[in-house]
């Protein structure tokens, strides 16, 4: 089977690659950072534990949401039912295009909430009885990464094979 | 990248809690006497069980903590030159004064900084200068031939002071953080307008205070000498067109008001970094905050010793960081 003969195939699995890659990458820089924080709250005050982790976690969100729509276009092209659909070279665009808003967003609000994470962390290091506020603050970037989630998903399915 | 300081923002974060707040010194000056102000901080963590009831020690152990913060948060020492260095040029001008006098024995050096009072007191006895930073090297070659000619140490301590100004200086220009860069300007600026009203009351000439006064970008060393020449409201008048005019006002009241407002202008300057989240200028704040609270506990146990009335005391006390 030759590549050049399933460009199709080729583009919508990187369409896949490119949403799981991107938005987990995010997601990885964003809790590396908002784990930084959180380690350093715990070092001096490790009854903050918990609090500080779901601080911390808030940025991982983004790699789950990257990971739906590679499922849903691996499902989408047959791959994970055993056959896989004969795509030509348009189509595999299309779907590679449908894939990329949750990459792109997912990779830069991964990066960004982790860091307001970071810093809603400072807020419970002083104030813990601030939690529900200072958890607003990342959750506010999340919107962004769930409307690309959003489009992401009715672009995929919308694409007809 | 700004994120390499996430950790110890976070941690100095959990640390500024347990700073002390203006209530709390306030509670602090409300202690009926000296025992009772030692054991309010020792209730507060301050000091360790080898301190207990001796508060010299228990303000050097906090000193020590300070620093002890520092290093574990692996944040390369260079930034902390403009807070060091004045401890430094202090060592050198006591390990001078030693070996020039030949009055060994006292407790007169820092221990937590680059190069420690014995180590300082071999380099002036070897006349090895060159182990010096190279900002030291020149002020203590000239300030170690000057006591040992003159045996003037007033001109020992000018010549050293001055160099300190400069280092402090430099190496906040050579700050890539504004926060280092502000403190430096701050220092210094405070420092030669201190230098000019000491020195217009002890009537000092124009090339002395030339020559003890460090440059910077706020305050013009020409126009501030000419002024103290002239006399404090002279000095108060040439403030009052800078960014110091409220120092200026502080002159009038007292010396130690006007002590008071430079502490309290540098607490200001720092206060911004309570809401930055990733660079250096929170751990610094939190260093010269932690310093500032010493300083402000050392001159409330000073006044509970002496008895001195708690109004005299409160109108001593420094604005706190938190």
């Amino acid at each position: 089977m030759s590549i050049w003969s399933n460009l199709g195939l080729v583009y919508a699995l990187l369409g896949a690659a490119v949403a799981v890659f991107l938005a987990g990458a995010g997601s990885a820089i964003g809790v590396g950072i908002a784990g930084q924080a959180a380690a350093g709250v715990v070092t001096e005050d490790p009854s903050k534990f918990a609090k500080v982790l779901i601080m911390q976690l808030l940025p991982g969100t983004q790699g789950i949401y990257g990971l739906l729509v590679g499922f849903i276009t691996l499902s989408k092209v047959g791959l994970l039912g055993g056959g896989a659909a004969a795509l030509d070279p348009q189509t595999g665009l299309l779907i590679l295009a449908a894939c990329m808003p949750i990459g792109i967003v997912g990779l830069i609000s991964g990066k960004y909430q982790g860091m307001t994470s970071a810093a809603s962390i400072g807020i419970v290091a002083k104030k813990p009885d601030q939690f529900g506020k200072a958890m607003l603050f990342p959750a506010m970037v999340e919107t962004y990464a769930i409307l690309a989630l959003l489009i992401s998903i009715l672009a995929v399915n919308a694409v007809q094979i | 990248m700004s994120e390499q300081y996430t950790y110890a923002v976070a941690r100095i974060r959990a640390l500024e809690v347990s700073l002390f707040s203006n209530a709390v010194i306030d509670q602090l000056i409300a202690c009926q006497d000296y025992g009772q102000c030692l054991q309010f901080l020792e209730e507060r963590g301050w000091g360790d069980s080898e301190t207990s009831g001796n508060a010299e020690a228990i303000l050097t152990r906090e000193e020590e903590k300070i620093w002890e913060v520092v290093r574990e948060l692996s944040i390369d020492m260079d930034n902390f030159a403009v807070l060091s260095y004045p401890k430094l040029f202090h060592n050198l001008k006591a390990a001078i004064k030693e070996v020039c006098t030949s009055d060994s024995g006292r407790h007169i050096f820092y221990d937590d900084v680059e190069i420690s009072g014995k180590e300082m007191v071999e380099i002036v006895e070897e006349k090895n200068f060159g182990k010096l930073p190279a900002s030291m090297q020149h002020a203590a070659e000239e300030a170690y031939e000057a006591l040992l000619h003159t045996r003037d140490g007033q001109l020992c301590d000018v010549i050293i002071d001055k160099a300190a100004l400069d280092a402090v200086y430099a190496a906040g220009k050579a700050a890539k953080a504004p926060i280092i860069r502000d403190y430096a300007e701050s220092t210094v600026a405070v420092a030669d307008i201190k230098i000019a009203v000491r020195s217009q009351k002890t009537a000092k000439s124009m090339e002395f205070m030339k020559r003890a006064m460090a440059e910077c970008s706020s305050i013009s060393v020409d126009q501030l000498s000419k002024a103290a020449l002239s006399g404090q409201d002279a000095i108060r008048e040439y403030l009052t067109g800078t960014a110091y005019a409220e120092g200026a006002e502080a002159l009038v009241d007292s010396p130690s008001a006007f002590e008071r407002w430079c502490d309290n202008r540098i607490i200001q300057t720092i206060s911004p970094q309570k809401y930055n989240a990733f660079t250096i200028g929170p751990v610094v704040a939190y260093v010269i905050a932690r310093q500032n609270e010493i300083k402000t506990v050392r001159i409330i146990l000073s006044g509970k010793l002496n008895d001195l009335p708690d109004d005299s005391i409160r109108e001593r006390v420094r604005e706190m960081y938190v």
